[in-house]
């Protein structure tokens, strides 16, 4: 059975290249995905993200369940709206997911609860495991297939979106900070995204996103693909899951150290000794960028040689629109400076390896 | 459904070919290919004055995608390649037919244009394979 969001026939209309994507019909492109990119970093782009899944979890013990749940700590929301990046591990430290979470309600309020969004492509594991881990914990998990969710981003994606919501929806943008989320009239509305520009995602009820859908695209957002979703994210630095990391990998080799919160010491979260161990030992192996200035693209897959430290691989590789040239993400020897070579169609190509994102708020950041 | 332009000859492995006379063909890569690659962004093309034999390797098109190789369809030496792909390989995307060519061949064999392909033909192989 293939899954259809509520505005897949918008997505036909618009001529959109459709694809399977872990058993939904989403749009690849609307005729070009580097057109599409383009316009994210130099003005706005809108996509339809409502394949993701959206948890909610409640209940007295909501936030001792998501400290043992999860390897970043919530406890550092401080305030109401905040939302945090973290990795869900497994016993042996590998991720199971990325997400985010916000924290819906003021914090140590009664009845505080706290929304995931989680990846389509893992939900079923996901929420077997969190079940799973809620066992032993005062806590309900809720999840709202039945909202929709569009991203919209670029410099001018916020000054769009409050041209066409109501007054007290555009209000609450202006004075939204970014990676925070409030509700507003039914709406959960949040200042992020997976693009490196600034922009919002916004959660609501599936009968309401066609028109405003309809109503972005007036304003001249311009409909983007999973396609410049990637190109866009590999820029930004972004991992994506089941291709930079999965569970037979630490976040330590991911580049998500920053986001394992080891302090306080006492908190018992799942992974920990592991990552711990690990840390302690050295990681073997690291998340890198890597830079290929002349022609060609790496591509995942590829070879990575690193004279004297040994081999790597490439986990996600493109070409940049922005930078004119390709780009990668590369689990490589810990050892590895600042050369490597990738064996690319039979050739060795040496690349240059920095440390991503490549491109923030649509100019080059990395030397 | 892509364009088949009916004036133009075609391999299965997705170049077009045109006649220019004289025993000179223009070759590029079929509007159905470009779809299927999606936004390209380098081309590789032969050098000129390359002698080239039907099913040859003549350069690789890298879209965003993925990368494919280009075949030579016919025998021949390679006596003009389309530099602006160089700078605007978006053309393969935009115009397949026209600004997006890829390189001219001067025939050594002219009988080998009757191995090709038609438009009915090609678009029968197109459906064949998708």
């Amino acid at each position: 059975m293939v899954h259809k969001t509520a505005l897949h026939a918008q997505h036909q209309a618009l001529g959109a290249k459709l694809v399977d994507f872990s058993g939904w019909d989403m749009p690849l492109h609307y005729g070009s995905q580097v057109e599409e990119h383009h316009k994210v970093r130099q003005s706005a782009g809108m996509f339809d993200v409502s394949h993701m899944t959206i948890v909610d979890v409640a209940g007295a013990q909501a936030r001792s369940f998501l400290r043992h749940l999860l390897a970043n700590d919530v406890a550092r929301l401080e305030k109401k709206g905040k939302a945090l990046y973290t990795g869900m591990l497994n016993e042996q430290g590998g991720v199971i997911d990325d997400l985010i979470v916000y924290l819906m309600t003021e914090p140590g309020a009664s009845g505080e609860w706290y929304r995931l969004v989680v990846n389509c492509g893992t939900r079923d594991k996901d929420l077997r495991w969190m079940a799973d881990q809620a066992l032993r914990f005062d806590v309900t998990l809720t999840e709202q297939p039945e909202l929709a969710m569009v991203a919209i981003q670029g410099p001018k994606a916020r000054q769009r979106v409050e041209q066409v919501v109501s007054e007290s929806r555009a209000r609450l943008i202006s004075e939204l900070k970014p990676f925070f989320g409030q509700e507003s009239e039914g709406w959960f509305i949040a200042r992020t995204g997976y693009t490196g520009e600034d922009g919002l995602e916004i959660m609501l009820p599936e009968d309401e996103v066609v028109d405003f859908w309809h109503q972005l695209h007036e304003a001249g957002v311009a409909p983007c693909g999973l396609g410049a979703r990637d190109t866009l994210r590999l820029e930004a630095g972004m991992n994506l899951y089941g291709t930079d990391m999965d569970e037979s990998v630490s976040p330590l080799e991911a580049a998500m150290g920053w986001t394992l919160a080891l302090e306080p010491a006492d908190r018992q979260f799942v992974g920990r000794e592991a990552v711990e161990k690990m840390k302690a030992e050295g990681a073997p192996r690291r998340l890198v960028g890597l830079v290929l200035t002349e022609r060609g693209v790496l591509r995942g897959h590829q070879k990575v040689i690193v004279e004297g430290a040994g081999e790597g691989e490439i986990t996600s590789g493109s070409f940049s629109p922005t930078l004119g040239h390709s780009i990668a993400l590369a689990r490589v020897p810990a050892g590895t400076a600042d050369t490597a070579e990738v064996e690319m169609r039979g050739k060795r190509v040496p690349v240059k390896v920095v440390r991503p994102p490549f491109v923030r708020h649509g100019e080059k950041v990395f030397s | 459904m892509s364009n088949v332009p009916n004036e133009l000859k075609y391999v299965a492995s997705h170049e077009w070919i045109r006649e220019e006379g004289e025993g000179v063909v223009v070759v590029g890569i079929t509007d159905h290919a470009q779809d299927l690659l999606g936004d390209v962004v380098f081309v590789e093309l032969p050098d000129v004055g390359a002698e080239m034999s039907a099913g040859d390797d003549a350069g690789v098109v890298e879209s965003v995608k993925a990368a494919s190789d280009i075949y030579a369809p016919l025998s021949g030496e390679v006596v003009a390649v389309n530099e602006d792909l160089e700078d605007a390989p978006e053309m393969v995307n935009s115009d397949p037919y026209g600004d997006g060519w890829f390189f001219k061949i001067k025939l050594s064999d002219t009988a080998e244009l009757e191995d090709l392909l038609d438009a009915d033909g090609y678009a029968a192989h197109c459906e064949a394979e998708s």
